[in-house]
């Protein structure tokens, strides 16, 4: 499924290649009356080994089409994907992603759930269980193994949805606007769980978000994008805030304050240029 | 049901069939109306209805129909119902297949199965066969349509998200598809249950020499009018007793279903 080197002249430049690289991006959809929308454009954007970022944007500028190329869910109009090197084709499989919405088999419990995401890898099933148990326990879900995903609450189905991606241990995370469907609280809560994750192994990370307070505190990076269509990267802030951090202190942090600010300037416009085009349009 | 409380809606529910009851019995044990025997010809009487039902509960050969229908009710589901899983699946996963047949799918569900009946009884005999087949034209068509759409129709995210797991055509197959197929069958079960029940008695009606159809059928023909309703009784609390176990089984099976609702209905 990988193969298909499609950048061997990156291959001896650096000694570690980027986790994720994109190059000239641009991805285009037939839209059913026969036009076409294009809905990014020569897109640039690389995201080192251990890095946190994320990409910020108005609604529908297309953050999170842009992700989906980086998984191989679909397949850029133009442009190069490149995954730790390599040339990227099919679906991303060293790549972890936590959808905005529930992802969950309904039909299978919190343990189920989990344990199936190492069927791929050939793990037994027994051995699968008990990993996804342990799993399940250090995302705080000890109690609640035998759950079908309709009797948890939107919180506790994050947490059994980040322990299913993390279980296979991805060097990537993906991740689109995962903790939008929550409460700020549980939101906060989440964002610190998935740092202490994030922390013990440092995966690289790319976190689609239009909160840019969130995208702040988590991360090591911004970018920011343009309003669609045809959206382009516009910004990007290196944030320097130290960690570990604590989400929910962090944003009392003069720092944090200055560096909101920057990247508000530059997020404004576009976010007035996506609401003057009309808010509805959600290409995202 | 706002504030009514349980016992009150019970008890008005036991009026209504005392006062049904009581009806039926003044208009045809009475002249109020007319003749109580020309009365009693056409409607027998409740009490009548009543002890023949409990002779016939009580007596052997009751049984051996309604095991008949039975046998004939679980045959149809179970077949209609595989062939409506597998057609069903194989026509979502294959785009071309459902386009090319799709006009005949549809006309052939829009002809109404009663009138194959008696080409069954010509291809399969008066056994049980010609029910089978009757109850599996229209258990068929309600399970496929059903898996069709819910295997169309599974969640884009959770397919995603299973094909970012890594998992390949076989296991997307076994952990998503399958159990999503399996869901919209179980979620017609009543529906395709009680049509399975409706083929097997229609059959028997239709021509047969054993099963509840029958019955009632021998009755009609000798204008005993008591044995007709009491047939009908008979088949009322097999189909109670029947959607019961349905209820019971769909409760086991869904577990996992938020607030599930069923759907009941018998032809």
């Amino acid at each position: 499924m990988q193969a298909v080197s499609a950048a061997p002249e990156t291959a001896g430049e650096a000694a570690r290649p980027p986790a994720i690289s994109l190059a000239g991006i641009d991805i285009t959809f037939a839209l059913k009356d026969g036009g076409r929308y294009q809905a990014v454009k020569g897109v640039d954007l690389s995201v080192a080994p251990g890095e946190f970022v994320a990409v910020v944007g108005p609604t529908g500028c297309g953050k999170s089409t842009l992700l989906n190329a980086a998984a191989g869910l679909l397949q850029p109009s133009a442009g190069k994907v490149g995954i730790l090197g390599e040339g990227l084709a099919g679906i991303n499989l060293k790549a972890g992603y936590l959808f905005q919405l529930d992802a969950l088999m309904p039909w299978k419990t919190a343990l189920q759930n989990v344990a199936v995401a190492l069927e791929p890898q050939g793990v037994p099933a027994r051995e699968a269980e008990e990993r996804a148990r342990a799993w399940l326990a250090r995302v705080g879900l000890r109690a609640f193994t035998d759950r079908y995903p309709h009797m948890l609450s939107g919180g506790q189905k994050k947490r059994v949805a980040l322990a299913q991606v993390l279980i296979r241990d991805p060097k990537i995370l993906l991740m689109d606007e995962p903790f939008g469907p929550l409460d700020a609280q549980t939101r906060q809560i989440m964002g610190n769980l998935l740092l202490d994750l994030w922390a013990q192994d440092r995966k690289a990370v790319m976190f689609v978000t239009h909160d840019l307070e969130e995208a702040i505190s988590l991360s090591d990076r911004v970018v920011v994008m343009s309003a669609g269509p045809a959206a382009g990267i516009v910004g990007d802030y290196r944030v320097p805030l130290s960690r570990p951090r604590d989400i929910a202190d962090i944003r009392l942090d003069r720092d944090f304050h200055e560096i909101h600010r920057q990247i508000w300037q530059t997020l404004k416009v576009e976010v007035q240029k996506a609401y003057a085009a009309g808010e509805g349009r959600d290409m995202a | 049901m706002t504030s009514h409380s349980r016992l009150k809606i019970t008890l008005l529910q036991v009026l209504v069939a005392i006062g049904f009851l009581l009806a039926w019995h003044i208009a045809t044990t009475t002249s109020l109306f007319a003749d109580p025997r020309k009365m009693q010809f056409f409607f027998s009487t409740p009490t009548n209805v009543l002890a023949r039902t409990w002779k016939q509960l009580s007596g052997a050969e009751i049984w051996y129909h309604l095991g008949i229908t039975l046998t004939e009710t679980i045959l149809a589901f179970v077949f209609g119902a595989t062939g409506g899983v597998l057609c069903g699946f194989l026509f979502a996963r294959r785009e071309l297949l459902a386009a090319v047949f799709d006009p005949y799918i549809k006309a052939a569900n829009a002809l109404p199965r009663v009138v194959l009946a008696p080409i069954f009884a010509l291809w399969f005999g008066l056994g049980i066969w010609s029910k089978v087949a009757l109850g599996f034209t229209l258990v068929f068509f309600i399970v496929f349509f059903n898996v069709y759409q819910g295997v169309r129709e599974v969640s884009q995210t959770v397919l995603a998200n299973a094909r970012m797991l890594g998992m390949n055509e076989r296991q997307l197959m076994r952990h998503v598809y399958w159990p999503a197929a399996m869901t919209w069958m179980f979620s017609s079960l009543h529906t395709s249950v009680g049509f399975a029940l409706v083929g097997a008695v229609v059959g028997e009606y239709l021509g047969s020499s054993a099963g509840l159809g029958y019955k009632i059928h021998e009755a009609e023909s000798v204008f005993d009018v008591t044995g007709v309703f009491s047939g009908m009784l008979i088949l009322t609390i097999f189909v109670i007793v029947l959607d019961t176990i349905v209820t019971m089984i769909e409760n086991r099976l869904l577990v996992w279903r938020p607030g599930q609702s069923t759907t009941t209905a018998n032809g």
